[in-house]
């Protein structure tokens, strides 16, 4: 892809959503002691990671955290040109009594998280299932919200937003948008 | 990401090194699914399979079935023994009116080599081989890379060892083509008769002794004695192949001591393995059952999404 048509967040901006989640997390759970992370591959996982960090810092508390591929409940899998490659799951804690926030880069039309519901789910039944994303960029077409959300970024079809993250891209963190090639 | 490029799995002959690493890959994602407490997920949900197998299998059979299931699909099994093949129908007929129905794929075992090639040609929905006489059984080559793989990281510079019946084993055939394309040198052993003349253009080292073919192996896998596909005696007597061939604790010692002990099953105990052997520490013949269920839901999930550009 060419040149970004806007940097949306920087690696400060970023960070800062990061601590504010993480904030809100506690708020709404009153603490973290039932709370475990779930990162949707693959930039959801390095996300999770870091708030787990966080909150370990605020509440002295080590938060488990898991990863969960999607593929294999992706519902366009016979429409694309070519085959996905699947990746583990590892969820290495029992879902019941917890509230797991599943976290993931960007939210858009929802189906990503509706397959993620539906993994975690497969694995197991949680108390809850919260979710949390970096960016919020509209255009839902399934009834999902998000309910931590580190920015919310009007978009139109036509462009892409994408999540630049040291751990997975190498580099400065930053989310950039784009046309999408026509 | 590229898939697999043909609409069937025939054999191991016809995949490259990439598309076995590709399979093995996937199992190795899918694995995880067969350890859960609930063991489904919806990615074939919607789509059909049939098992049809024109010979005895416990494992296979129903390590493919149950592979469709994990997976969502639907699955269901003809036995050929109940079946209109009793009435004479040909392959080619019972392929064509299974497909008909409306099936995604057809799992075939088949005691002559390239019955699934040959069926494969009839029909446009996939043909999985799931053995052809003593032709090849790919899905079985697979597991026992996948085994080779968790255990020793890769296969290049391995030393393999393949013992016993060479000449009816489409399992041999199956490991031969798979572990040379990965790297590994294969030894095979077993009594001559039992070495079809050949055997060094596949690219493996033919001995008549066990003792060379075990001497610092990695992996050791073990063949079934398949007394049901003898027509002439090729051996002497059971005991006798035991006391020559047989894998016996003081021959695995020749081997790495690290050396891992597979055999595809259904064992002869006191036979081609003793039971010391086949209950010691370092078989994974139990693992390998595992992981034949893995292996066959990547071949399954691979096969159904191969894309409109495949």
């Amino acid at each position: 892809m060419a040149k970004p048509k806007a940097i949306l967040m920087d690696a400060a901006q970023i960070n800062r959503a990061l601590t504010r989640i993480a904030h809100e997390i506690i708020e709404r759970n009153k603490g973290v002691e039932k709370v475990a992370l779930v990162g949707i591959r693959r930039r959801g996982v390095p996300l999770a990671q870091r708030l787990a960090r966080k909150l370990q810092e605020f509440e002295g508390l080590e938060v488990p955290v898991g990863t969960l591929d999607i593929t294999l409940y992706r519902d366009d899998l016979s429409e694309l040109d070519s085959v996905p490659q699947v990746h583990k799951s590892e969820v290495p804690f029992r879902l019941p009594g917890r509230v797991v926030v599943m976290v993931d880069d960007v939210l858009y039309t929802g189906r990503t998280a509706r397959a993620g519901l539906d993994a975690l789910l497969d694995i197991g039944r949680p108390s809850a299932i919260q979710l949390a994303v970096l960016v919020d960029r509209g255009h839902r077409e399934l009834p999902i919200r998000a309910d931590y959300v580190g920015k919310n970024v009007p978009t139109s079809r036509h462009e892409v937003v994408e999540v630049h993250l040291t751990e997975v891209d190498g580099g400065e963190d930053f989310v950039a948008l784009y046309d999408l090639p026509r | 990401m590229a898939g697999l490029k043909s609409k069937d799995l025939l054999g191991l002959r016809e995949l490259s090194a990439e598309e076995i690493e590709l399979i093995l890959d996937t199992a190795e994602a899918l694995r995880e699914i067969a350890t859960r407490p609930i063991k489904k997920v919806p990615t074939l949900k919607g789509r059909s399979y049939v098992t049809l197998f024109y010979e005895n299998s416990t494992r296979t059979a129903k390590s493919f079935e149950l592979a469709c299931k994990y997976l969502g699909a639907d699955v269901v099994n003809v036995s050929v023994g109940t079946s209109s093949v009793k009435k004479g129908e040909t392959l080619r007929d019972t392929v064509m009116n299974l497909e008909a129905m409306g099936v995604d794929a057809i799992i075939i075992r088949h005691p002559c080599g390239g019955a699934p090639h040959l069926a494969a040609q009839f029909v446009r929905c996939s043909i999985i081989n799931a053995g052809d006489g003593i032709h090849e059984h790919p899905t079985q080559g697979l597991l026992d890379m996948l085994t080779i793989r968790r255990h020793k990281g890769g296969f290049r510079g391995l030393k393999v060892a393949i013992l016993g019946d060479i000449l009816h084993s489409r399992v041999a055939r199956s490991n031969i083509h798979g572990l040379t394309k990965m790297g590994a040198e294969v030894w095979v052993a077993g009594p001559s008769t039992m070495l079809p003349p050949g055997l060094e253009d596949l690219g493996v080292r033919v001995t008549t002794r066990v003792e060379e073919a075990l001497e610092g192996a990695d992996v050791v896998n073990v063949l079934r004695i398949q007394l049901e596909r003898m027509q002439q005696s090729l051996f002497p007597s059971v005991r006798e192949y035991h006391r020559f061939w047989g894998l016996t604790p003081e021959r695995l010692r020749l081997a790495k001591p690290d050396a891992l002990l597979m055999h595809p099953g259904p064992m002869n105990r006191g036979v081609e393995i003793s039971s010391d052997v086949a209950d010691g520490d370092q078989s994974v013949i139990h693992e390998q059952v595992t992981n034949g269920v893995a292996v066959r839901m990547a071949v399954l999930y691979l096969l159904a999404n191969r894309g409109e550009a495949a």
